[in-house]
């Protein structure tokens, strides 16, 4: 009988880069720093690696583990390539741990990176081509900022919000994640921003504006976990995985006419999944603190109904009430999130579970909340009719 | 009996006030200035699309599976090798086993695949064609042509049995005459004279064309009740007419100041719009004009008062909007070099292989239908998507392109790349079931909402011009009429 | 009964061994080596002039009024507006009063014109009409569709008396298959992999049209003295034919390395073929391929042995010159820019008016006759030219275009521009009377004597891409056959 992952496996090191626009970086570069800060938070070295996984959704060298092992220079260890959509970073992380979990490996790496500044246009590299054989005629001709926001007006009328109020609502989120930005000496964007500012910015894909869009960043994040049994021989605060969930769209949500287009199915899948392994029964109660992927400042607002924190339809009362402001209930994106730290696809999920490692080690600095028990990330692939959630519960 | 037994036409959404186009380029030559407003196709249709819609007019409530050939008479098409009607024939969906056929290079070519779809049915190789006649014509920057020429289409459903306007008789005029020509790889017509053409063309082959006609089967031109005949230039259209004997009530509006000259769709569609109005007994004398003229005249039958449920041409002559913008008028039609910005340039080749065999999902919108629970779904699947049926391959096909539907969610998105921004697209959901995103097209954003009902229109996707393809699939748009 | 009353063929007379192309080229891509040869069009030659060759085979000793359609079809058509049938139909002298169409677009357009033409008669719209197909597609430099299509047309004659070959029935099948495909600013197809067209399209569409017919007739494929359907794949084509069970014998041979791959002409010159060979009682099964297929069989009669005297395919194949320079041909196709110097660039612009008045002069080299003295004279005049004649106004039309003369005297003139140099001309005394001065083609400068006998040839004269014009006109040929 499967036993989950609960306790099985705790995280040892972490490294992060700084996210943004990098100009004089490359994949490579970025990979280097975060693997360094990560071993040396290890007090590790490469040699001591068994195996690695890796996620990039765009990779320059190709889809094999070679663009990893050749620029470590790592010792003819096992390397694999991960990737789902957004989802990548908590899906390497997820394999790393399987593996130590299992006994088949002792020590073994996560890092993703994403480099997007290369393309010359603003937004996120043309993903046309991954869509599937006939997505070149059967797409509408989307972007992220549109299929999500898609969400934002079906949510609007589904709750009878005008799109004045909806706006508002949104940009109260924005401004949320901006100020935690200001104190993260690592994120993208370090600017305090006011409501009217949202409400007022350009608009994107209506009715999302310039702030209701995360940044488009360069960046790599990495992790180095051990079985939860060796954790305290590396370091006298590991970080403990309570679960590690994944649900993935199951078609219906695109093409069966159940689905409202105003929540996300998957994490409500993930989430009950996740919970029920990390024991959690009233998350409202029990969650210290979040990171959750808000892509969009919509789909973090549906975040907060979809993973049973806010009732049903009515999270703006809990915006309105800073339930998740830095000194609010439950602090979500204490790191600014994706809106503000930036979001290298690849890179991402592994960057909220470095934000949850640091908060739960007591070392986030002028960003720490008092005495996070359990901390949760929540790391989304695709589009709102077809995604994959990954969700971590982390803790000590 | 054989004759037109359903008919049907398309007049895009836009319009663009010849002002408009005076204002911007009229300083070029002030001679140009022409009255009224000009029918306009949005960047995303063409003369294949436009088909598309007519015959889907023509057709709509007949059987699809009784078709047996499909006509296609256009000078634009976009593909001068890959049968455009071959498309057409796909996007509407009809069987494999029928005839279609090209016909082009001559604005008569309309009339010309009219008579041979009436010759197709009289000896008994088919019991139904469907003719379209469709043309997206350029003129370039500051031309005549530019304020003439318009863009539509027509389609006329011939048959051997409820028949609502006989074919009587025919009389055609074949003359080597380069009024105005376009070499194989020039985007822009030229053309002579306009006097010479008026004087030795226009008059002369219209004239000679129905002369020779009424004098063929002993007809006199108080026995019509309609005379079409397509305007070059409005004054000449009424010297014609008074110069033959007719009235002026007996002229077939020309639509000259309201659509323009459409080309090779031109007569059909003024024939159409004479259908609309026409009685049982009534006779319609119907002549084109280019590389000669083709003259033929139908007799409407009783059978008339049951085609009356078209759009045709009135109610899409009523539902228009003003395009407002030279500058997106030629940016539209590919005239005017714009900014793409790097993702507009992004062209992912087409894999021809793939749409050969999806090519019923793609270009007819074909799903599939659950056998086992009902349930409607596209793109076509083999396992059921409804959560607790799952079946497997226990499917039907199910066409969605003529199902309407309304919105669940919608955006328009000012990051996607679009010759007419905002990119508008929304997940639709359709009546009797299923479900899937589309763009959405001849709408504003200001006026969508989530809820509002949609029906589906064929339209060109994308156009590679590096490889030469151009991709065509369904676009959801606000119900036009 | 409807059917095949006359045929007719042409093709180039040059040929070019694949060896030299490939001797040329084949650095490019080693696997594009094919056997055999092609034929190509002349520098002068291209579809509309190779369907009036053509067509004049087809006519020879019938009378041309009584022809009361033309359809063409073509997909290398130089004109986009500007009818080639019509064109066609000037330089065979037909009557004015008659239907023309282009049929295009598809390379199976030559079946669907022959069977249009048949439904135009049996439907009792005309009595006599012409089909005709003619391509010269163009591959790009070492590409295989270079090696692999040649150019040729063919013409049949369709009618309802004197009849030697019978239209019994047909089956169609269209597909939009993109095996291939060329937009409409393009000047080269684009094909997909040949692995894909030969397993998907053409091994599987020929098969189903006439599989489609055999049963629509309650017919057996060992009813045929011959199955005509062209050649793509060499192996393929055998493999049809023995997948039909038909026997080798059967089958009509292909001519892939004596012509080439010639589009919408392919499968009606070897119709022609098979009909020069044919005996009463003979049925003859038809297929084209290219977006889909058109099946269609003919029974042929007693009057089979009348048309015996046509050059067709046979006379035309003996008829041959080989081309031995690549860059000849390529210079030829338009596929090089070559040097033309300053006096090859002049380029006159063509005055329309001025061709129309006087279109029966150029395109159908009419001239006139003195009633008076009776002298044929070349332009027609209206003071008679003889010295002791002098009569004004006193002439009858004269078509000079289907005599035939002897060089009277010439020259190879090395400072004119010809791509084809020298540009070789002389005074062309005609039987019966008149001389005038002409182009010569299709012919060295050793092999020309001063008496040769020769006829006149259809060609296009001149070529203004910038005004996008292309001329035509009369030249004299050595007569061979």
């Amino acid at each position: 009988m499967a036993e989950g992952i609960k306790d099985k496996v705790a995280i040892i090191g972490m490294g992060c880069t700084r996210f943004g626009e990098a100009w004089d970086k490359s994949a490579d570069d970025l990979m280097i720093e975060s693997s360094m800060e990560c071993m040396e938070d290890a007090g590790l070295e490469k040699k001591d690696i068994d195996a690695a996984w890796w996620g990039c959704c765009f990779p320059m060298g190709g889809l094999s583990g070679l663009p990893l092992s050749m620029l470590l220079k790592l010792p003819f260890i096992p390397v694999t390539h991960v990737e789902n959509f957004c989802a990548t970073g908590t899906e390497a992380l997820r394999a790393a741990s399987y593996a130590v979990a299992a006994g088949v490996y002792d020590i073994a790496l996560a890092i993703g990176v994403e480099k997007c500044k290369d393309t010359g246009y603003g937004g996120l590299p043309d993903f046309g081509g991954m869509m599937g054989g006939t997505s070149r005629w059967d797409m509408p001709n989307a972007t992220a900022p549109g299929l999500f926001a898609i969400m934002a007006t079906s949510y609007f009328a589904k709750y009878g919000l005008s799109p004045e109020e909806g706006k508002r609502t949104l940009a109260k989120i924005a401004v949320k994640s901006h100020h935690n930005g200001t104190l993260n000496p690592k994120a993208h964007m370090r600017r305090e921003i006011t409501v009217d500012e949202a409400m007022n910015a350009p608009i994107v894909a209506w009715p999302l504006g310039l702030y209701d869009c995360c940044g488009v960043s360069d960046g790599s994040a990495a992790a180095i976990v051990v079985r939860a049994e060796d954790a305290k021989k590396y370091r006298p605060d590991p970080v403990y995985i309570k679960s590690f969930n994944i649900a993935i769209s199951s078609g219906e949500e695109k093409m069966y006419t159940d689905w409202d287009y105003a929540h996300v199915e998957t994490t409500v899948r993930a989430a009950a999944k996740a919970y029920k392994e990390a024991g959690i029964t009233n998350p409202r109660k029990e969650i210290s603190m979040m990171e959750t992927h808000d892509c969009f400042s919509i789909t973090e607002l549906t975040e907060y109904e979809d993973l049973g924190i806010s009732p049903r339809g009515r999270a703006k009362e809990d915006v309105d009430a800073g339930f998740f402001n830095l000194d609010g209930q439950i602090p979500n994106q204490p790191d600014g999130g994706l809106k503000c730290f930036g979001h290298p696809i690849g890179a991402s999920g592994l960057r909220m579970i470095y934000e949850m490692y640091k908060q739960l080690q007591g070392k986030a600095g002028p960003r720490q909340i008092k005495n996070p028990k359990i901390g949760l990330t929540h790391n989304m692939g695709g589009f709102p009719p077809m995604n994959v959630i990954g969700i971590s519960i982390l803790g000590l | 009996m054989v004759g037109i037994t359903s008919y049907g036409a398309y007049i895009p959404w836009y319009r663009l006030n010849r002002n408009i186009i005076y204002s911007a380029m009229g300083w070029l030559n002030p001679a140009t200035l022409t009255p009224g407003e000009k029918a306009v196709a949005n960047y995303d249709e063409d003369s294949i699309t436009m088909a598309v819609a007519a015959a889907i007019d023509c057709l709509n409530g007949l059987d699809r599976g009784k078709i047996d050939g499909l006509y296609f008479a256009t000078t634009t098409s976009p593909y001068r090798e890959r049968q455009n009607a071959g498309i057409i024939a796909a996007a509407l969906d009809l069987r494999p086993d029928i005839r279609t056929s090209d016909f082009s290079d001559s604005i008569k070519a309309g009339t010309g695949a009219l008579l041979s779809a009436y010759d197709a049915v009289k000896a008994g190789s088919v019991k139904s064609v469907i003719v379209c006649a469709s043309d997206c014509r350029l003129g370039k920057p500051g031309s005549a042509q530019e304020e003439i020429h318009g863009d539509g289409a027509a389609a006329l459903l011939f048959g051997d049995s409820g028949v609502i306007a006989s074919l009587e008789g025919a009389y055609s005029l074949s003359h080597d005459f380069m009024d105005h020509w376009r070499a194989a790889e020039d985007r822009f017509d030229r053309s002579w004279e306009d006097r010479w053409i008026r004087d030795v063309g226009y008059n002369e082959f219209t004239s000679e064309a129905i002369s020779g006609l009424l004098k063929k089967y002993s007809l006199n031109t108080k026995d019509f009740a309609k005379v079409v005949y397509p305007c070059l230039y409005t004054r000449a259209h009424a010297d014609i007419g008074r110069k033959l004997g007719f009235e002026r009530g007996q002229l077939q509006e020309h639509m000259f100041a309201t659509v323009g000259n459409t080309g090779a769709a031109y007569p059909s569609m003024m024939l159409v719009a004479a259908l609309e109005d026409a009685k049982p007994g009534d006779k319609i004398l119907v002549a084109s004009y280019g590389n000669g003229a083709d003259a033929v005249f139908f007799q409407v039958t009783q059978e008339i008062e049951k085609a009356r449920e078209r759009r045709g041409i009135k109610k899409h002559l009523a539902s228009k909007k003003d395009l407002a913008s030279y500058e997106r008028f030629i940016a539209s039609r590919e005239v005017l070099t714009i900014e793409t910005g790097g993702r507009g340039e992004e062209m992912a080749a087409t894999s021809a292989s793939t749409l050969w065999r999806h090519r019923r999902a793609i270009e007819a919108l074909v799903g599939s239908r659950c056998k086992r629970c009902g349930t409607r779904q596209y793109p076509p699947q083999r396992i059921c998507v409804k959560p607790d049926c799952g079946a497997i391959d226990e499917m039907e096909a199910y066409r969605f392109s003529d199902k309407q539907g309304h919105i669940i969610g919608y955006t328009g998105d000012s990051l996607a790349f679009s010759i007419n921004p905002p990119q508008m697209y929304a997940m639709v959901d359709f009546e009797g079931g299923g479900r899937s995103w589309f763009d959405l097209s001849d709408c504003d954003l200001d006026s969508l909402k989530v809820g509002m009902p949609v029906e589906m229109s064929f339209r060109r996707k994308y156009h590679d011009a590096a490889r030469g393809v151009y991709g065509y699939f369904w676009k959801a748009m606000p119900i036009r009429a | 009964m409807v059917g095949i009353t006359s045929y007719g063929a042409y093709i180039p007379r040059y040929r070019i061994n694949r060896n030299t192309i490939y001797s040329a080229m084949g650095w490019l891509n080693p696997a594009t080596l094919m056997p055999g040869e092609k034929a190509v069009a002349n520098c002068d030659e291209d579809n509309i002039s190779m369907a009036v060759a053509a067509s004049l085979d087809c006519l020879n000793g019938l009378e041309r009024e009584k022809i009361e359609g033309l359809y063409l079809a073509t997909t290398t058509s130089p004109y986009r507006e500007r009818q080639a049938a019509g064109i066609v139909a000037t330089a065979l002298d037909l009557r004015p009063e008659i239907r023309t169409a282009d049929f295009t677009d598809s390379i199976k357009a030559g079946t669907t014109a022959l069977l249009a033409a048949c439904d135009a008669i049996k439907g009792g719209s005309a009595k006599r009409v012409i089909a005709c197909a003619a391509d010269s597609r163009l591959g790009k430099a070492g590409s295989a569709q270079e090696e692999i299509y040649g150019d040729g047309a063919a013409a049949l004659l369709l009618g309802d008396s004197g009849v030697i070959a019978t239209l019994e029935g047909s089956y169609s099948v269209s597909y939009d298959f993109t095996d291939h495909w060329r937009g409409e600013e393009d000047k080269f197809d684009r094909t997909w992999e040949d692995r894909w067209i030969r397993d998907v399209g053409y091994t599987k569409f020929i098969p189903e049209a006439i599989s489609g017919l055999l049963k629509k007739y309650e017919l057996s494929i060992k009813d045929f003295a011959k199955v005509v359907y062209p050649a793509l794949y060499v192996r393929e084509h055998a493999a049809i034919g023995k997948g039909l069970g038909a026997d080798p014998g059967q089958i009509q041979q292909q001519m892939l390395a004596t012509v080439g791959d010639s589009g919408v002409a392919s499968p009606l010159m070897m119709l022609v073929a098979a009909l020069e060979d044919a005996k009463p009682g003979d049925k003859i099964l038809l297929a084209s391929y290219g977006n889909g297929s058109d099946a269609m069989f003919f029974q042929v009669t007693q009057e089979i042995d009348k048309v015996r005297d046509r050059r067709g395919i046979k006379g035309h194949l003996a008829l041959k010159r080989e081309l031995t320079s690549y860059e000849k041909y390529a210079a030829f196709r338009g596929t090089i820019p070559i040097e033309k110097g300053i006096r090859g660039d002049e380029i006159a612009f063509t005055q329309l008016s001025n061709l129309w008045r006087e279109r029966r002069v150029v395109l159908a080299l009419y001239g006139s006759k003195c009633k008076r003295c009776g002298t044929p004279q070349y332009p027609p005049q209206r003071i008679c030219v003889r010295p002791d004649c002098g009569a004004i106004d006193e002439m009858e039309d004269y078509r000079f275009s289907d005599k035939k003369g002897h060089l009277f005297t010439y020259t190879g003139d090395s400072l004119a521009f010809s791509t084809s140099p020298p540009a070789i001309y002389g005074m062309i005394d005609f039987e019966g009377g008149g001389r005038y001065n002409f182009d010569l083609t299709d012919c060295d400068l050793d092999s020309i004597k001063v008496g040769m006998p020769v006829e006149m040839s259809f060609r296009r004269k001149y070529a203004d891409p910038a005004r996008g014009i292309y001329g035509y006109f009369w030249k004299a040929v050595p007569v061979q056959a």
